[in-house]
């Protein structure tokens, strides 16, 4: 895979031209598990400490 | 002994059922009427819709579940409210019409002391030329608002798969099917998880994937879009949903009214005017929501549904109605114990409650079409909801108190939302997004209107495994077994 594989089917101009497109490393830890192991524990948290302030 | 009635049985309804059961069950009376034998934890229809899960899977039967939890369960559709009772009797009443326990068609009235309207809504696929009649999709389009569409959208789907294996190419269709349509989520999710789907069965240079919005920019998802803190920027849902389609060669249509569909043809609106058709083979689109068409009646029998009703059939609530331009939108607006105020024992909740306006800035067309999402208010906050209106009427039973006791604002309570970007134990995705509140307040929030530290949103394999916790977790709690009460809406 080429460093400029991931932007390939981008048409110049077209809606996506203007988009953020996410790179090799980037795309490798969203599916990497010891560091979505981390993720895991972040998100639980955040969402427990949105739980507890959305109770009234 | 008091009697509350609850009608629907949806995330909304079932909490406030089986909370009420707990808390005053044994003393009191709870009754639940719902026209659905099968209790569907939705989120997981996406699956289903992909050929990832079968309909049993993300249903189960409701009667057993009440038998042992001691709510009268009632397989019926409710029909009227008569508030103030009949000439005979004072005693307030709904009618209900059953659609199962060997009574189809039978009518009964019921009294009530308590009611709570989470009849959720009626999917209007009529509203769009083509898209369907009252609660069921066309032949043209599937949708996957309940698990039987989601089924036979996966038939549809493997079907288009199966002439791509073919070698012959496909063009996929998902969105919105009106210019008034909320849940967009669903949409968001089905979009990804077919392009997944697909991907997986490697033949993704053979789909051709675009998505149809009444979003008037992708990130919207019905609350005027999110802001969060990433990568050392504030980031708008806008720049982070552009980049998920635009990494998978997806496209996107924008502010789109469909007005009409046909066999492999949409003709839609958009919001500058122009009237334009996209083709596909496949398409999904969902379905304008509006009220379940509840009536009252008074005690004279004279029709009173304009009084408990928004002209959308939502039931009104302790909302401010006042019609009022966007600049003067509050949070305040929002209701907060979700009390009728002309009937203090009738509450609503979950999409049952009547908005007082939408949450995106509205729009039209020059041809003066209205272009918007409505507000979602699915998932967590219906729960909040459910859990907040039982509290309420249980320290009203119990004399605590006359007025309700507890509060579900949507302008006081945040949402977590975890959209599927795909399945896979390893290789699966999704976006988990967190937004707080769930109502921007400019006032309290300037810029965004929002907590940015409330307010979050990542993609990756992490909220896939929360995704999938969550599916066997609310229907744990759902099916109220051991510790179903450790588990928060």
């Amino acid at each position: 895979m080429s460093k400029s594989d991931h932007i390939k089917h981008i048409e110049p101009y077209s809606p996506q031209f203007g988009a953020m497109i996410p790179g090799k490393f980037q795309k490798f830890l969203r599916t990497c598990v010891l560091w979505q192991l981390v993720r895991f524990v972040a998100i639980n948290i955040r969402m427990t400490i949105l739980i507890l302030k959305s109770h009234h | 002994m008091a009697r509350v009635i609850i009608m629907g049985g949806g995330v909304s309804g079932h909490t406030a059922a089986s909370f009420l059961a707990k808390w005053i069950g044994k003393k009191h009376e709870i009754i639940v009427v719902t026209p659905n034998a099968l209790w569907n934890w939705i989120p997981s229809n996406i699956w289903v819709g992909v050929g990832d899960m079968s309909k049993s899977e993300v249903t189960f039967p409701l009667a057993p579940v009440y038998k042992k939890a001691g709510i009268d369960f009632r397989q019926a559709k409710a029909v009227s409210i008569n508030p103030e009772g009949k000439e005979s009797s004072d005693d307030a009443f709904i009618t209900i019409e059953y659609t199962g326990q060997d009574k189809e068609e039978q009518r009964e009235e019921i009294t009530y002391d308590y009611l709570i309207n989470a009849t959720g809504p009626q999917l209007n696929f009529q509203a769009t030329d083509g898209l369907g009649t009252a609660g069921h999709s066309g032949d043209h389009t599937v949708s996957v608002c309940s698990a039987d569409h989601a089924v036979h959208a996966s038939q549809e789907l493997k079907i288009c798969i199966e002439k791509m294996k073919a070698g012959e190419r496909q063009t996929f269709l998902i969105g919105t099917g009106h210019g008034m349509c909320t849940c967009q989520g669903a949409a968001f999710e089905y979009i990804f998880n077919i392009e997944h789907k697909i991907k997986q069965e490697g033949l993704r240079e053979l789909a051709d994937i675009t998505y149809i919005t009444n979003e008037s920019f992708l990130g919207d998802f019905g609350m005027g879009g999110i802001h969060f803190n990433t990568g050392g920027y504030t980031t708008s849902s806008k720049i982070f949903a552009e980049s998920l389609y635009a990494e998978r060669g997806m496209s996107w249509i924008l502010g789109a009214h469909i007005n009409k569909v046909e066999e492999g043809k949409v003709t839609y609106e958009t919001l500058d005017g122009e009237i334009n058709e996209q083709e596909f083979d496949f398409a999904m689109l969902i379905p304008p929501f509006g009220g379940v068409g509840l009536k009252a009646y008074g005690k004279d029998g004279v029709d009173i549904t304009e009084t408990i009703f928004a002209p959308n059939g939502f039931m009104k609530v302790d909302a401010d109605y006042t019609p009022k331009p966007y600049e003067e939108w509050k949070p305040s607006d929002w209701p907060r114990t979700l009390q009728n105020q002309d009937y203090k024992n009738i509450f609503a909740v979950g999409i049952a409650f009547a908005p007082p306006h939408i949450i995106s800035k509205p729009m039209s067309s020059p041809n003066g079409t209205p272009i918007n999402p409505t507000p979602p208010r699915t998932g967590m906050p219906s729960a909040m909801m459910g859990k907040a209106v039982a509290m309420s009427i249980r320290d009203m039973i119990n004399d605590v108190s006359i007025e309700p006791t507890h509060t579900a604002s949507m302008a006081e309570m945040g949402a977590a939302c975890v959209a599927s970007a795909g399945k896979g134990i390893f290789k699966g995705t999704a976006a988990a997004m967190t937004v707080y509140p769930i109502i921007p307040n400019f006032e309290k929030y300037p810029g965004t209107g929002r907590d940015n530290n409330g307010t979050t949103g990542e993609i990756g394999l992490a909220a896939h495994w929360i995704k999938h916790i969550l599916h066997f977790g609310f229907l744990w709690k759902a099916q109220m077994k051991p510790g179903w009460t450790l588990i928060p809406e």
